[in-house]
């Protein structure tokens, strides 16, 4: 059994020059977890993804993939460890200049020699898969908010990444078509074994497809709570408790 | 019938086996490694010696070692290509894990508009439709221009909304903070007139005249012509792009649902400065042309300051000066008038703003250079 975790978080501190967003975060995401990075607006979850995904350099302590510390490490090692992740941002993020087709098949051109005829089948399927099949040619500016965030998540999942960072995935989205994506989330974990890190605060999917988590406190400026959050429901934190029966207990 | 094909990859990673057991049936097994990384053989190469009589295909994997979207960007083109030709498909020897995610890509029908396409079309067909445009878009030019207007005559009587501390923060960005470029250009256009004037006028020894060609030069024609075309690139690119992004973010929108006028409350302001602004700018590119004239005639030829001085004061009348401000202050006005216009009509996306800044250049310079032209031939025709 390999006892290296697959993502680990060594006291990490994150602050924007002398303001400190959160401190002392250590926590553990194991090969296969969907885990959830939840707290109250503005107490820093995009400012966690941010330094988990190597967009913004912690204040101090450590991100670990597999056992290498990816603010040590030289900057094409870090871009070898970049390679494993596929992120989808909370608005999307799709290249506004190019068709969806043109978004995903990007990464695909950049990291494999695949033919044009392969890129064009591997496209069409990631494009059904998140339920936009045949929207190969449209622009982002043509489509719904909805649309343009399960478009992003079939260009984070080109690549089949090991993991997939995905910020705010339901947030704009019909229950249905949210349920939907909570439903390809789980099938990603079940079936290409990739481990999912979710920022969110919608609590049916936090409840629905969390099997770990990190509770962020505002007030405190560090983590309170780790674990399941179906158990954190219960058992947590009050503070926990409180957010995630929406201040029902 | 029964016959066995099978198909290695040339790494030896991975293996498919078509074994027909019967005129109906095929049995596909997939061994090995099926992944993006592999040179993964196509969908039709299943199907094209199978003949007419086959209607059912089944999967065996028992031997499949790894698999990625490259294994099922192959299985989800061999099933489209069995539909197509009615072969039913027994999906149960597939992985669990694949069969699910098929599923799920195959959960939502195909949009039907499929055939979307920016095609790319010829050179004939894209003049003619830039003119159509053109010719779409010269309403949409006149009814903003009545807008503005309407929007003036709103102000005029004091009911026109909008922020004074906005039009304080437009007249310093378009006037102050565009001094240096301003100071630079007109420096430096002052400084050619003067040697181009040199040039000539020392064939027919009256290099004293070169006060006449850059004074007249400068605060009549120049000045306001350099000021237009720098405050084209400089603010109306930035009006378009300001604008443009408050069209993408639905901030104009939001004026609109509040029944605010959005140009009185986003152009007018901006008007406003440019009008108030660049005749101010006009003169000022005019007098830095002129010292960058006296200190060339000064130094390289040879003229006295005090005789450059007068001979200045000697060429130049009221009329140069208001003919200048005249056309400064209209320069202003249709650069912030194609700034606006280009903004206010941008897109939802980041493209169209990009689109819309460069579409404000092009628009304020043919618009000043039309004006330049029309304004030259009226002053002629009434002798100014």
């Amino acid at each position: 059994m390999n006892s290296i975790p697959h993502i680990e978080v060594r006291n990490l501190t994150m602050a924007y020059g002398e303001f400190v967003i959160q401190h002392d975060l250590n926590f553990v995401v194991n090969k296969g977890d969907i885990f959830v990075i939840m707290g109250e607006n503005g107490c820093g979850k995009s400012t966690l993804m941010r330094a988990l995904i190597g967009l913004q350099a912690p204040a101090l302590g450590s991100v670990l993939y597999d056992g290498e510390d990816f603010w040590k490490v030289t900057p094409e090692e870090q871009a070898r460890l970049k390679r494993r992740l596929g992120i989808m941002f909370q608005g999307g993020a799709l290249w506004s200049s190019l068709t969806l087709a043109e978004n995903v098949t990007l990464p695909l051109q950049e990291y494999t020699t695949l033919s044009a005829r392969r890129l064009a089948e591997i496209v069409s399927f990631k494009l059904a898969l998140v339920g936009l099949a045949g929207f190969e040619d449209y622009y982002p500016a043509e489509l719904s908010g909805g649309m343009k965030k399960r478009a992003s998540l079939a260009r984070a999942m080109a690549l089949d990444p090991d993991i997939l960072v995905i910020d705010e995935p339901s947030s704009g989205l019909d229950p249905l078509t949210a349920s939907r994506l909570d439903d390809l989330i789980l099938e990603l974990r079940d079936s290409l074994e990739t481990t999912i890190v979710v920022i969110t605060h919608e609590l049916a999917s936090i409840l629905s497809i969390g099997t770990n988590s990190i509770f962020l406190d505002s007030e405190t400026h560090t983590m309170i709570n780790t674990g399941n959050p179906r158990e954190a429901m219960t058992a947590g934190d009050p503070r926990v408790r409180h957010f995630l029966t929406r201040g029902a207990t | 019938m029964n016959s066995t094909r099978i198909l290695n990859s040339n790494s030896g990673q991975w293996q498919l086996e078509l074994r027909r057991t019967s005129d109906e049936l095929l049995e596909v097994s997939c061994s090995g490694r099926w992944c993006l990384d592999q040179d993964l053989p196509l969908a039709e190469a299943v199907l094209d010696t199978t003949g007419d009589n086959l209607q059912r295909l089944s999967f065996s994997t028992e031997h499949l070692k790894d698999w990625d979207t490259g294994f099922l960007a192959f299985l989800r083109t061999l099933l489209s290509l069995c539909s197509a030709r009615a072969i039913s498909v027994n999906q149960e020897g597939l992985p669990m894990g694949v069969h699910h995610l098929l599923t799920l890509a195959a959960a939502t029908p195909q949009q039907k508009a499929s055939t979307h396409h920016r095609a790319q079309q010829g050179l004939f067909f894209q003049v003619g439709q830039a003119i159509i445009e053109f010719g779409r878009g010269a309403p949409e030019m006149l009814h903003f221009l009545g807008e503005i207007t309407a929007s003036f005559g709103r102000l005029i009587r004091g009911r026109a909304h909008f922020r004074a501390s906005d039009l304080w923060w437009e007249i310093e960005e378009v006037g102050p903070r565009a001094l240096v470029i301003v100071s630079v250009i007109s420096f430096l256009v002052g400084l050619i007139l003067a040697y181009l004037g040199a040039d000539q006028l020392r064939l027919v020894g009256a290099q004293i005249f070169i006060a006449d060609l850059v004074a007249v030069g400068m605060i009549r024609e120049i000045g306001a012509l350099m000021t237009g075309i720098i405050i084209a690139g400089r603010t109306g690119a930035a009006f378009a792009a300001q604008l443009g992004t408050m069209q993408v973010n639905e901030e104009i929108d939001a004026f609109r649902t509040l029944g605010i006028s959005p140009v009185d409350f986003l152009v007018l302001p901006r008007m406003l400065a440019l009008m108030l602004m660049v005749p101010l700018l006009t003169l000022y590119a005019g007098f830095v042309g002129m010292l960058a004239g006296w200190l060339v005639s000064a130094t390289i030829f040879d003229i006295g300051m005090f005789e450059y001085y007068t001979e200045t004061l000697r060429a130049l009348k009221l009329k140069h000066f208001l003919v200048g401000l005249s056309k400064g202050s209209v320069y202003g006005i249709m650069v912030a008038y194609a700034g606006c216009l280009r903004g206010m009509q941008c897109g939802r996306s980041a493209e169209s703003v990009g689109e819309a800044a460069t579409s404000a250049v092009v628009t304020g310079i043919l618009l000043i250079t039309i004006v330049a032209s029309l304004m030259t031939i009226i002053f002629y025709q009434l002798g100014i």
